[in-house]
């Protein structure tokens, strides 16, 4: 994690030093207590595209930087989370939220774990039930025991 | 044969590992496949900066749309073989100069030469954001109306052209 952050950095240092990146001044958008806390809550949930392993509140990214930005003109334009979320995925697909939608298609992704852990459980117990069965098995003849474990003693 | 389920679990996963490791994580499925190109309306960087192109001025023939940038590394990559690709008649090619300053632009494309049929500005990334370019160069596939057919994301490379863009260019003819 913070070995990929330094590489970020690294990467986006050498950009600032040979090619300039134009960032066009842009107003600052205002936004109400309400949105601000909105916007704060949404973007921890959102993953930087260009250093995915960053989510957009932490990335310096330039377009992290374009992205917030618009989040925010959304946001102070009335658009609900429901709707922030879906003007990304149109553009950049599921992968930028860090907790895809359950639906159809991510099914395996969010119950695929659950479902290993009961194969998984399902296994060990037959593996557990033969292993039994297979000691229980022998039929030993109680008697020649005692006398064999007399023998040895005496 | 008591070892058999096991083994294969263990192979599958292998499989399934191996298969995991060849794709690029920096590349991913765009969504706007089969979908009509977002809309833009952009000025173009030799021209009257009030004459603008929009993706209606596009249709009539399928397209590459390429998007690059005169301080992105993988753009001068790639430009020596766009150049061929335009110089062979094999691609049209539409460039949006994403997120550059005016004259770096033009100065680049001087120096370089240029694979465009039309040179459009996307000074602020909206555009960019539009189409869901998260890093340049990126290359758009349209057919004659105007559909996203497919996106190839960093640099054009001969494998990539052969691989998967002629052909999609080719269906979409």
């Amino acid at each position: 994690m913070t070995f990929l952050r330094s590489i970020c950095v690294l990467v986006l240092l050498f950009a600032g030093v040979a090619l300039a990146q134009v960032q066009t001044e842009k107003p600052p958008i205002a936004l109400t207590t309400e949105q601000e806390a909105r916007f704060k809550a949404l973007l921890p949930n959102l993953r930087c595209l260009v250093c995915q392993n960053e989510s957009l509140a932490d990335s310096q990214a330039p377009l992290a930087q374009d992205l917030r930005y618009e989040i925010r003109g959304l946001l102070a334009q009335g658009d609900s989370d429901f709707q922030v979320k879906k003007y990304l995925t149109d553009r950049y697909g599921e992968f930028i939220l860090y907790r895809p939608a359950v639906e159809l298609k991510t099914y395996l992704l969010w119950f695929g774990p659950l479902l290993l852990l009961v194969i998984g459980l399902v296994t060990l117990y037959r593996f557990t039930r033969r292993r039994q069965n297979a000691a229980a098995a022998p039929a030993v003849d109680q008697a020649a025991l005692r006398k064999l474990l007399d023998d040895d003693a005496g | 044969m008591r070892y058999a389920i096991p083994v294969v679990v263990l192979l599958g996963l292998l499989a399934l590992f191996i298969n995991g490791l060849q794709h690029d994580p920096r590349e991913l499925p765009s969504p706007l496949i089969g979908k009509i190109a977002p809309a833009f309306s952009l000025p173009m960087l030799n021209g009257d900066a009030k004459q603008h192109v929009t993706p209606d001025d596009l249709k009539g023939k399928p397209v590459l749309v390429n998007f690059f940038a005169s301080w992105c590394a993988g753009c001068q990559e790639e430009h020596a073989y766009l150049l061929q690709l335009a110089g062979s008649g094999q691609a049209q090619i539409v460039g949006i100069d994403y997120k550059d300053a005016l004259d770096d632009g033009r100065n680049w494309l001087q120096r370089r030469g240029n694979p465009y049929a039309q040179v459009l500005v996307d000074l602020d990334g909206n555009t960019g954001i539009d189409w869901g370019v998260y890093g340049v160069p990126e290359t758009f596939v349209l057919d004659a109306q105007g559909k996203i057919i497919f996106k190839h994301i960093g640099p054009m490379t001969p494998q990539a052209w052969e691989r998967d863009v002629r052909p999609k260019l080719q269906a979409a003819s």
